[in-house]
């Protein structure tokens, strides 16, 4: 046992470490990756949607036609093609508004990764490059932040700001900008040990020259790989936001607050929370399988 | 473990117990909205009358002096009162609590009883349509909000089948003496068969809703722990002691496997008390995060803040106690 | 070497092939082993990591991981094909008539239990002992082994021990039930050198206690000379020689085996008369088209691109135990 695999493994090993750049190979096995490809397909196509909300929706989000209270999907009896999927309880086209949810559920989970990307890399180059006190509060304040449940933590902050979009990214980059910080202080201390930073240093490039030009662009690939499947998450927590009633406000659609809305016509309307959690699940899941095809392309080392 | 290790962890988590006071006290201390105002209500105050019961409640002394009343007044358990129910704020969250232990211990058996045999199995059976499946399975389960999946439960078994109740921990006149205040205990406590299968009727919805999210990250965790235990040597030399499959997938694999498992779910059992504020609303269940809930829209802070702190204390002591488990499991570790 | 089993040997090994798919095509990490091992002699296995030596033996247990698997030959113990043996069968020999030790004790005994509940399931797993008298009996082991103070160590951690005292327990736990037949893989590698000669004496002080046959796995033709009745060389998963170690070490017949020997450090032997062999074992996915040795060998010649037969060496002593070299020049004059 001990002597073939070493052997067979070793042989696979050469035959693309000669062959192409390690970015290129990545890259290549992503796309071999069926699954991650279809999952990114996906994804993409609910940033168009977001994005194309105004040409794409059939309806006014916000209009509601009392006529057309709780109208049942196109499928069913008293159902009609022009609202596919429905009208929730004030007569607004379920469809509409899901395109008009997309809007927030990307555009929260694009800004809080961005900030926390942003905000993370910046204080966990910091605080792994520069060390000494500046690393001992950054990383005490990152052992309080873990300290709460992420959930509670968003929860006790919206209380506290009120709710709204700008509120909800605020409260979800508070916390999240952790996770990032923690990876990219760990692969900082890794990389100013390097020949490269050495290099760099004697040659006497300034501190800030060497932490964004020489260390930041080594250890890019990790956060992009934490940053993608932490998103899944976020969207969770501003479903979940919303749906308490703390994320943003009506009228403004978000698939969280329409599963909300559906809750009291269980019996006689089942579509009206059905189709948003649908939408949820079918964008967290996508972007799932998505940054698992990343992990497993651009770091063995997060491999689950 | 030796007790000054021990002694020294524990030190360890004063300076983070402290941060997420400072944290809780300050996010309070923004609020926008005067607490004053808030407590009084409606009803037409005169401003003497405001002056009296800011001074009562300690909001004209400064920051860092409150802070420390603040600190002193929690560690010993005090809260202040409650806005809302007119009672000091730890009794309310104490009725509150036996309801959510109730359901968090529920979920948890549910998520260890799923994921450690489906991990274990998809493991051994690594790529056949067992391990597939489970992997689509844990993949949906951690992609599934859970809100959404409560009230698909609801429409299901509630609205639709009618076999399950749609809310509440127990019907009226099946209430029993409480003893632990855990219903499925008392209950038999009381010997109350009726009100021992009301109360798993009422819970097991929420219990399902909690427990399958967390079983789907511990299903994953064991496969993985399982499939790293299957090679090693030491499974190549028990299978040529000519030991039994069974006793080598069981104690030889399991016992290495489980030791990852068990330390996620200690640390997953912390974000348990987020999703419980989820699933109590979904549910009506009358648990501590519903209060929580519940205060919010009230403006009740005295509470929110309290629960923040107190489920912020248990989310570290939860992270800790896995400490210890991983230590205790791990003989390797012990020094 | 006959086509057929030996009706003396203990465990006769026949045209055995092990092959792991890969992405290049299926490799044949043992390709046609034949092998004897005879009662109570200590038959040594020789050769690089690579070569299919620990492969071979694993496969006697059918222990090979997957995607690996058997393809053909037969593995015949005490008469009985064990390739033929329905599972069950094959698990109550495990442990009981054969056993193996592994490279290292501190990766083959598990951490999560203690040294003697490892030793006591064998016991307990073929039916010897149960619960306490099983650690009782482990204790008793433990002792024979040379573990001093055993009624301590039988309840410590396999971490907790010195290396030469946790190989010491794991050969416990193989000849707990007295087998006939030891595999012991690689029993030095893992150990500091003043402990190494120790496990060996005490292999062969268990061999002649229990009259059992020892398979030697090792890359050390030292070792061999100097413990061996009988050796087996392999290269690139098959047997290139083999014969009595006393003839093979005195006049080695294949190439490869004179290589080992001039690229084994010994004691009368100035630095520079070391010849390490040049060039290294083939990709067993690209193996050469003849004589696997053939682009190593320093006295190759155009047959060498032809497979060769194993073909017997004609010597008086052939009753003694038979020698069989893979070689073209076989035969001739070296």
């Amino acid at each position: 046992m001990s002597e073939a695999v070493p052997a067979l493994s070793g042989a696979k090993g050469i035959d693309w470490a000669l062959a192409e750049s390690p970015i290129a190979g990545n890259l290549r096995q992503f796309v071999r990756d069926g699954a991650a490809l279809a999952a990114t397909a996906t994804v993409a196509a609910f940033v168009l949607l977001a994005l194309l909300a105004p040409l794409v929706a059939p309806h006014d989000p916000a209009e509601g036609d009392l006529l057309r209270r709780l109208q049942p999907p196109a499928w069913m009896s008293g159902g009609e093609w022009a609202y596919p999927l429905g009208c929730d309880a004030l007569g607004r086209d379920v469809l509409s508004r899901m395109i008009y949810g997309t809007r927030v559920s990307i555009l929260v989970g694009v800004l809080v990764i961005f900030f926390a990307a942003v905000i993370g890399t910046l204080a966990g180059l910091a605080a792994g490059y520069l060390r000494g006190p500046v690393d001992i509060v950054i990383s005490r304040l990152v052992d309080i932040l873990l300290g709460f449940p992420y959930l509670i933590f968003a929860i006790g902050l919206m209380a506290m700001m009120g709710p709204g979009l700008s509120n909800i990214v605020l409260a979800l980059a508070y916390k999240e900008w952790v996770l990032p910080c923690r990876v990219v202080r760990a692969e900082t201390l890794a990389a100013r040990e390097t020949e490269y930073v050495e290099a760099a240093r004697a040659l006497g490039a300034s501190r800030v020259h060497i932490m964004l030009r020489e260390i930041l662009p080594n250890i890019l690939s990790p956060v992009l790989v934490v940053a993608t499947f932490r998103m899944a998450h976020v969207i969770i927590v501003e479903a979940s936001l919303s749906f308490l009633g703390l994320g943003v406000q009506p009228p403004t659609a978000s698939w969280g607050s329409m599963v909300a809305d559906g809750r009291q016509f269980l019996l006689e309307a089942w579509w009206v929370s059905t189709f948003p959690g649908l939408a949820i699940l079918a964008l967290v899941l996508a972007i799932n399988v998505a940054s698992q095809g990343l992990r497993d392309a651009f770091d063995p080392r997060l491999q689950s | 473990m030796t007790p000054l290790k021990l002694a020294e962890r524990i030190l360890q988590l004063v300076p983070v117990l402290l941060g997420i006071a400072v944290i809780a006290f300050v996010m309070m201390a923004l609020t926008p909205g005067d607490p004053v105002e808030i407590m009084l209500g409606d009803a037409r105050s005169t401003p003497e009358q405001r002056d009296a019961l800011r001074h009562d409640m300690g909001l004209d002394r400064p920051p860092l002096e409150r802070f420390f009343v603040f600190l002193g007044n929690a560690l010993s358990g005090d809260f202040g009162l409650s806005f809302f129910h007119r009672r000091p704020v730890m009794d309310v969250i104490l009725e509150r609590v036996p309801a959510t232990v109730e359901l968090t211990l529920a979920a948890l058996f549910i998520a260890l009883a799923t994921a450690i045999p489906l991990g274990v199995l998809a493991a051994v059976r690594r790529n056949g349509w067992l391990d597939r499946a489970a992997t689509i399975g844990s993949l949906l389960g951690v992609s599934l909000p859970g809100f959404w999946f409560g009230i698909l439960l609801i429409m299901l078994f509630a609205v639709h089948l009618q076999v399950l109740p749609v809310s509440g921990r127990i019907g009226f006149g099946q209430e029993v003496p409480p003893v632990t205040r855990l219903l499925l205990i008392d209950s038999l406590i009381a010997g109350r068969l009726d009100s021992f299968a009301a109360a798993l009727r009422h819970l097991i919805m929420p219990a399902l809703t909690l427990g399958l999210a967390m079983g789907a990250i511990l299903m994953r965790v064991t496969r993985t722990a399982m499939v790293e235990a299957l090679a090693q040597d030491y499974i190549v030399f028990a299978e040529a002691k000519g030991l039994s499959r069974a006793r080598i997938l069981g104690r030889h694999a399991l016992k290495n496997a489980l030791i990852p498992t068990v330390t996620v779910a200690a640390i997953e059992t912390g974000s348990l008390l987020g999703g419980n504020m989820i699933v109590e609303t979904v549910f009506g269940w009358p648990g501590l995060g519903r209060l929580v809930v519940e205060a919010i829209f009230a403006r009740n802070y005295p509470l929110v803040q309290a629960a923040v702190l107190l489920y912020a204390a248990t989310y570290v002591m939860l992270n800790f106690a896995a400490d210890l488990l991983y230590t205790a499991l791990n003989p390797r570790v012990r020094l | 070497m006959s086509a057929l089993p030996a009706h003396d040997a203990l465990l006769s090994l026949r045209g055995l092939t092990t092959v792991f798919p890969t992405r290049h095509g299926e490799v044949r990490a043992a390709d046609g082993v034949d092998l004897d091992v005879r009662p109570g002699e200590c038959l040594g296995v020789v050769g690089e990591s690579g070569s299919g030596k620990t492969v071979t033996f694993l496969s006697v247990l059918d222990l090979v991981r997957r995607p690996g698997r058997i393809e053909a030959g037969t593995i015949v113990f005490d008469g009985r094909d064990l390739r033929r043996l329905p599972p069950e069968a094959l698990r109550a020999i495990r442990g009981r008539d054969i056993a193996m030790t592994m490279q290292d004790a501190l990766t083959a005994l598990n951490p999560a239990f203690t040294v003697g509940a490892q030793i006591a399931e064998v016991l307990e797993a073929h039916g010897r002992a149960t619960g306490r008298s099983a650690l009782d009996r482990a204790v008793q082991l433990l002792e024979q082994v040379g573990v001093p103070d055993p009624a301590r160590r039988v309840g410590v951690y396999p971490h907790q021990l010195s290396g030469g005292l946790r190989q010491r327990a794991m050969i416990a736990a193989a000849l707990a039930c007295q087998p006939r037949l030891l595999i012991a893989d690689e029993p030095t590698t893992a150990l500091d050198v003043t402990i190494q000669a120790q496990v060996l004496d005490l292999i062969a002080d268990m061999r002649q206690r229990l009259g059992m046959s020892v398979v030697l796995i090792t890359h050390d033709l030292g070792i061999v000379a100097e413990r061996c009745d009988r050796v087996v060389v392999m290269y690139a998963g098959q047997v290139v020689e083999s014969g009595p170690t006393r003839q093979v070490i005195g006049a080695p017949a294949h190439p490869y085996t004179a290589g080992l020997l001039a690229s084994m450090p010994r004691l009368n032997q100035t630095r520079a008369a070391i010849r390490p062999i040049e060039g290294q074992i083939p990709d067993p996915a690209r193996l050469p088209p003849g004589c696997r040795f053939e682009p190593r060998c320093p006295r190759r010649r155009s047959e060498c691109l032809q497979p060769v037969p194993m073909r017997d060496i004609v010597r008086a002593e052939r009753a003694f135990g038979a020698r069989a070299v893979r070689c073209v020049l076989a035969g001739a004059a070296p």
